[in-house]
């Protein structure tokens, strides 16, 4: 569940408002995002994708409502890097491996 | 709702849901000289079961046999179900289709340097389908559930409305010459990962405008997953092993299997993964595989590689299922006027049979019918044809009735439902007398829904109706699932013996009062 707005990260271009999938956050004027609808949130990990200050952490517990801010805020980005976007897009260790899914697959029905 | 400002907007093609199939829709749509508007109820390129995951298509180059031997293996597996044409159909679109995302998504070669055009990941897959969708002119309406049809008086679909829930407007209404219905499976409010929106709501619109469903009984698949967690993703536990609390291994059956074996320890206490088989190479690739998998341990602090850790099941509803709206011809429409279907929210059994497709035929099949179900849509709506003026349709407030819905009176129904429908041994192990079981409850459910009417606000409106459409796509599911007596693909039925039959598809309708109807396959040449 969406557990943290880093409001020191976070530069308020409210991109996390206009994707996540469940509407979770509000735009405030000037500030950063409030989570106004926690409820609601998918633990989809979207919006940390888009936050390109990794100013957001989800916690992939969907009932987990606290979580360290420390250790939020240690761990927060890694999606975004370990998928390559943005400033990672460049670097050889994290280009897209996706198309080894199938080789996987067939590795472990031992074909 | 009365007074609210409303998004008026008109074009030649509504496509409801952003998701894969909806997005391929829009593009095919928008390529044929059509205006489109996509409305999706989350974001285009996040939203739906596509972006999250990561879609490999059924793809077999036309080389000599190769596609014949992939319709005929296929069609062994659809158990009398499958219709080769309609595979045939979506294994060429597919393949003449896809590589055009190129142009927007980043493919990497393998290790030999070869492109492997049908495997995509979701998120960077997605992103570039809205790319895509907003360079082909199409117009996207995002945070904009829909809650029904327009009809004009003839009863042809003219467009649709819905809810907005950002901006100033807090309705739209869009008229639109055919609609494209695109909105995804129903995967009864489970964890699973992004499924959250997909809660049947194209699935009741269609029904309201006269559509019928098909195989809903083939909902019955349920998924492993880190206990409380969404990650539902299934590659790396194609090397696990299970253990009970007691360390005693829970052993799968020989042969192809699904995870039925884990229902019943399940019940019993807590099941222990095992990941420590997972070779050690692909231990260190899965980063860059599946980054939400390793984001997922590493944020609850377990090492999956040499630490046991606990799992559960989790419902798929008709996502990875097979059921939905019945397609009625090769045009993807689904017997009502200016209506094509498309994706999860379609019955796929022509292409599947009663047993999964997985991501690759699954993909296929919402790329494929997304394509064609435009197709139809651009020839049945014409270029900036007139459009008659339909009959006032709003919001359904309901407002004749006693109640409010209260978010603790849904939370209530909402549990009823997934007590039923994403119960593992319920659904994997079905009986005549728990069906009925289920059936009254859900019938119960609808009753007492029915007195009830929604908040004026607009979530209190998209949480009404998203509970409706879970409530009517359940009610199909169980009575089709009581009217196939016999066990067949992933439909279980654990108190009657599998016999020779002729095969047929059940068909299920209606909302006061469900009905089902068995309908042979139909002969083909």
């Amino acid at each position: 569940m969406i557990s943290v707005v880093f409001d020191e990260r976070c530069t308020a271009c409210n991109e996390c408002v206009a994707v996540c999938p469940g509407d979770v956050f509000d735009a405030r004027a000037g500030q950063s995002p409030v989570i106004a609808r926690p409820d609601d949130c998918h633990t989809c990990f979207m919006c940390e994708l888009y936050c390109r200050t990794d100013a957001l952490y989800v916690a992939p517990q969907t009932d987990e409502r606290s979580v360290s801010h420390d250790q939020a805020a240690e761990l927060s980005g890694d999606f975004r890097r370990e998928s390559g976007w943005d400033e990672w897009g460049d670097d050889p260790r994290l280009r897209n491996q996706h198309w080894r899914l199938e080789d996987v697959f067939r590795r472990a029905r031992g074909v | 709702m009365s007074g609210a400002e409303i998004l008026s907007a008109r074009a030649d093609v509504l496509v409801l849901g952003g998701g894969l199939a909806g997005c391929w829709a829009a593009l095919r749509a928008a390529v044929l000289g059509a205006s489109v508007i996509v409305a999706e109820k989350g974001y285009c390129g996040t939203s739906g079961v596509a972006a999250t995951a990561g879609p490999g298509h059924w793809w077999v180059p036309p080389e000599k046999g190769l596609r014949e031997n992939a319709v005929s293996r296929r069609l062994a597996a659809a158990q009398g179900l499958g219709d080769p044409v309609w595979m045939m159909r979506i294994i060429e679109r597919t393949y003449e289709t896809l590589p055009s995302i190129s142009s927007h998504y980043r493919y990497e070669p393998d290790d030999n340097g070869v492109i492997r055009w049908h495997a995509l990941r979701g998120p960077e897959y997605l992103r570039a389908l809205r790319q895509k969708v907003v360079a082909a002119g199409v117009r996207i309406l995002d945070h904009a559930p829909a809650a029904g049809l327009l009809k004009d008086s003839a009863g042809i679909v003219t467009g649709a409305h819905g809810v907005l829930r950002q901006g100033t407007a807090s309705e739209w209404r869009v008229r639109a010459g055919a609609v494209v219905l695109a909105t995804g499976g129903c995967a009864f409010g489970s964890a699973l990962l992004g499924a959250a929106n997909n809660t049947g709501d194209g699935h009741l619109m269609a029904a309201e405008a006269g559509a019928g469903m098909s195989g809903m009984e083939f909902s019955s698949v349920f998924t492993v997953a880190p206990a409380r967690t969404t990650m539902t993703r299934t590659m790396i536990y194609s090397f696990a092993h299970y253990y009970d609390s007691d360390g005693y291994r829970i052993v799968p059956p020989a042969g192809p299997h699904d995870n039925a074996f884990l229902a019943g320890a399940l019940a019993r206490g807590p099941v222990l993964c095992d990941l420590s088989a997972v070779p050690e190479d692909i231990q260190r690739q899965l980063p860059q595989i599946s980054p939400n998998v390793v984001v997922t341990f590493r944020r609850m602090g377990i090492d999956p590689f040499r630490q046991r850790f606990p799992v559960t099941l989790t419902g798929e509803g008709t996502i990875r299922g097979v059921g939905g709206i019945r397609v009625t011809g090769p045009d993807s429409g689904c017997g009502v006027p200016g209506l094509f279907v498309a994706g999860d929210v379609a019955s796929r059994e022509q292409v599947t049979g009663p047993v999964s497709g997985g991501g690759a035929v699954n993909s296929a099949w919402a790329l494929g019918s997304g394509c064609i179900a435009a197709e139809s849509a651009v020839a049945f709506a014409g270029i900036n044809r007139v459009l008659p003026e339909p009959a006032e349709s709003r919001l359904a407030e309901r407002a004749d009735r006693a109640h409010v819905a209260r978010e603790a009176d849904l939370a209530g129904l909402r549990e009823v439902i997934a007590s039923e429908m994403l119960s593992p041994e319920k659904q994997y192990f079905r009986t005549a007398g728990n069906l009925l079981k289920t059936e009254v409850r859900l019938a119960e459910c609808h009753r007492t829904l029915a007195t009830l009417r929604s908040e004026t606000t607009r979530r209190g409106q998209q949480k009404f109706r998203e509970l409706e459409s879970m409530l009517a796509v359940a009610r199909w599911c169980t009575a089709s699932a009581l009217a196939r007596e016999n066990s067949l693909g992933m439909h279980r039925r654990t108190d009657t013996s599998s016999e020779e039959f002729t095969p047929f598809h059940i068909t299920s309708c209606g909302l006061d009062m469900v009905r089902t109807r068995r309908v042979p396959v139909e002969a083909r040449a």
